[in-house]
């Protein structure tokens, strides 16, 4: 007789079924949650749910709340290390809120002020909060991001945030999955960021839609656990809610003395299990991508949507050439909203605002990779702001000691508090209307970045680039 | 959650293909921390271009929004749909949603109705004129010149939207399964 542990099965497939508390008729499951993640901005409402029917928060113990989205960046305290308040009326009802629901349910909570905060996607795999084989979410659709260290993570909104709060798991149906297989070595100057957003083009913003993707091949291998960070958060960006990598020796190295990492006898027998975890000879994926990495150059977005993706060195697509009536009418409405136009070189857009930040991008090798196109250089004279805004305030700290803050101010940019900024605009780092940015975020929607906003994604080594020639530049020239 | 049979009233012709939930509701308006008084805000963008259905007299108030591919893309920001909610509107129909979106959509007692673009783009057309019928119990979409065009959802899906069942009290009344699995895995 077949035992179950002798069907091939993929990563997703194993974690899956190692969290199935009930499986109802129709197909439906009931899933464990092994970690949740909580902010300021989709956690009031649930909260406030809990109390109206009188419940509690279930396991406090697996759930870690941090403030990101609303923060201000600038200074958070005064010489006398005492805590700023918030001008924005608004904001600071928000922090007000996430302080005393922590309290009242007993959440732990990482203080606005502490060393430890940050951007929730850049806390979680930084304090080891996240781990291999579990189930992570948070009420945020860059939750994806977490799949890089081989957990199931996605985004879910604040009444199943309520949910998680109230039962400890949520009801799912099954994914279907879809392998991005990449081979080859990536090309001088191409990085994690490039491959996602030319991975996005190919998908489409749709063609993951109901899809967990899981990333393999030699690229992937060879990739560091933070540029993974980077490919499985914008796992989102093609539709696909989760994003995997299967746990392999970078996992392990990355994960080790994190302090909310498993210690001693429970690390040696954690490693043996996430060891077990990656995806079996002869499993099936319901579909496949598979690229060429030395084909992937440093890629642009022109449009207002991430699948709207060209090299560097092309131009900008004509919206005739689109065979579909209605992506040429939206095209061409991007193309409007942009101010650009069919045909024009990427390397002649000019830019006056760069990003460098966001749970995409503001990890501490993305910081090496911005400094190193920007040592020695200053911005361009029409850069009319420039930002750094780390995603943790350890990043933060990691990132002075290596004296990388001076390089950027040296050079003109400001160097900012951690927090999710100017990639979404709530806090008061926008861009202002029909300005440009070239912006290592994950999103160029319409207003994103602020109202009438231009938003190109871009690498962090790109946004450096941007940033010293005040255009959209192929990084390959400067560092030559 | 407010039990949903069927909704007659008219159909915004939105048409717009990867509705994110930035333009449904921008990131600015996150900031309350109640869930009522979104569909001010709703769809900002588009209502600062002249002549957006949004603000025509003739679908003030309608209940049902009719949306290109990939309606809901992008942020798991569930005040999209209170948002949705707040304008009044029930159902969204379109050829697809992000997942996401129609998760938190069903939460708060709105249909998502997946259509094929061709049945959308004849509903786009009718709608200017006249109202639409969404029947849940029938699982279809029908218009007064004798259009029908059936539709699926996920049965517990159906179940829930037409009881109006609150998830959480469901899930809660099974709370025994829960326990026994923290002490199967020592989680």
């Amino acid at each position: 007789m077949l035992r179950v542990s002798d069907v091939p099965r993929t990563l997703y497939e194993k974690i899956w079924d190692a969290h199935v508390v009930e499986r109802r008729s129709d197909g439906t499951c009931l899933i464990y949650i092994d970690r949740h993640l909580v902010h300021e901005v989709t956690s009031p409402q649930a909260f406030e749910g809990l109390r109206v029917a009188g419940r509690k928060v279930r396991r406090p113990d697996l759930t870690l709340a941090v403030a990101d989205h609303n923060l201000p960046t600038t200074a958070r305290v005064d010489a006398a290390g005492r805590r700023l308040p918030i001008a924005d009326p608004a904001s600071a009802e928000q922090l007000a809120a996430l302080e005393a629901n922590v309290a009242e349910f007993a959440v732990p909570y990482i203080e606005a002020t502490a060393d430890r905060q940050g951007i929730v996607h850049v806390v979680g795999p930084e304090q080891g909060f996240t781990l291999p084989g579990t189930t992570v979410v948070c009420g945020d659709s860059h939750t994806a991001a977490h799949g890089a260290l081989g957990a199931l993570a996605f985004g879910i909104g604040t009444s199943e945030v309520e949910h998680v709060l109230a039962t400890q798991t949520l009801l799912l149906k099954p994914s279907k999955t879809l392998e991005v297989r990449v081979d080859g070595r990536l090309g001088f100057g191409v990085g994690p960021k490039d491959l996602i957003l030319a991975i996005i083009g190919r998908l489409g913003t749709a063609g993951g839609t109901g899809y967990v993707i899981e990333y393999r091949g030699s690229t992937f291998a060879e990739m560091s656990v933070e540029g993974r960070l980077t490919v499985a958060n914008m796992s989102i960006e093609a539709g696909a809610r989760s994003g995997l990598f299967a746990p392999d020796e970078k996992t392990i190295a990355y994960l080790k003395g994190r302090p909310m990492a498993p210690q001693g006898e429970a690390w040696d027998a954690a490693v043996e299990r996430w060891k077990a975890l990656a995806t079996d000879e002869g499993a099936r994926f319901d579909r496949s991508l598979v690229l060429d990495a030395s084909e992937i150059a440093p890629t642009v977005t022109w449009g207002t949507s991430p699948e709207d993706v060209a090299p560097i060195d092309g131009v900008i697509p004509d919206p005739e050439s689109f065979a579909d009536p209605a992506k040429r009418a939206a095209a061409q409405k991007s193309l409007d909203y942009m101010g650009l136009f069919a045909g024009q070189r990427l390397e002649d857009v000019a830019v006056e605002h760069i990003f460098i930040g966001s749970c995409t991008n503001s990890r501490i090798e993305d910081l090496r990779q911005a400094a190193d196109v920007v040592r020695g250089r200053k911005i361009s004279n029409g850069i009319k702001q420039a930002l750094v805004v780390p995603g943790s305030g350890l990043v933060k700290r990691q990132a002075e000691a290596e004296g990388l803050d001076r390089i950027f101010t040296e050079a003109g940019f400001e160097w900012r508090e951690p927090g999710c900024s100017m990639c979404l605009a709530m806090n008061p780092d926008k861009v202002p209307p029909k300005e440009r940015c070239a912006s290592t975020s994950n999103r160029n929607f319409v207003g994103r970045q602020g109202p009438g906003s231009r938003t190109h994604l871009v690498s962090p080594a790109m946004a450096a680039a941007a940033a010293v020639t005040g255009r959209l530049a192929d990084v390959r020239e400067l560092v030559r | 959650m407010i039990p949903f049979k069927m909704v007659e009233g008219r159909a915004y012709p939105l048409g717009l293909q990867n509705i994110d939930t930035d333009v449904i509701i921008g990131a600015r308006h996150l900031k309350t921390i109640q869930r009522a008084g979104l569909g001010r805000h709703a769809f900002e963008t588009l209502r600062a271009e002249p002549g957006n259905v949004f603000d025509s007299v003739e679908f003030a108030g309608a209940p049902i929004l009719i949306a290109g591919d990939n309606f809901g893309c992008g942020s798991s920001r569930e005040h999209a749909a209170w948002a949705l909610a707040d304008m009044g509107v029930r159902a969204v129909i379109a050829p697809t949603f992000s997942d996401i979106f129609s998760g938190n959509a069903f939460k708060n007692g709105i249909l998502t109705v997946e259509l094929p673009q061709a049945a959308i783009d004849r509903l786009l057309e009718v709608a200017r004129e006249l109202p639409l019928t969404v029947d849940l119990e029938t699982m279809t979409v029908t218009s007064p010149l004798q259009d029908r065009f059936g539709f699926e959802l996920d049965p517990f899906r159906r179940e829930c939207l037409l009881g109006g069942l609150d998830e959480i009290a469901l899930t809660l009344a099974g709370e025994a399964a829960i326990g026994a699995y923290e002490l199967r895995t020592g989680i």
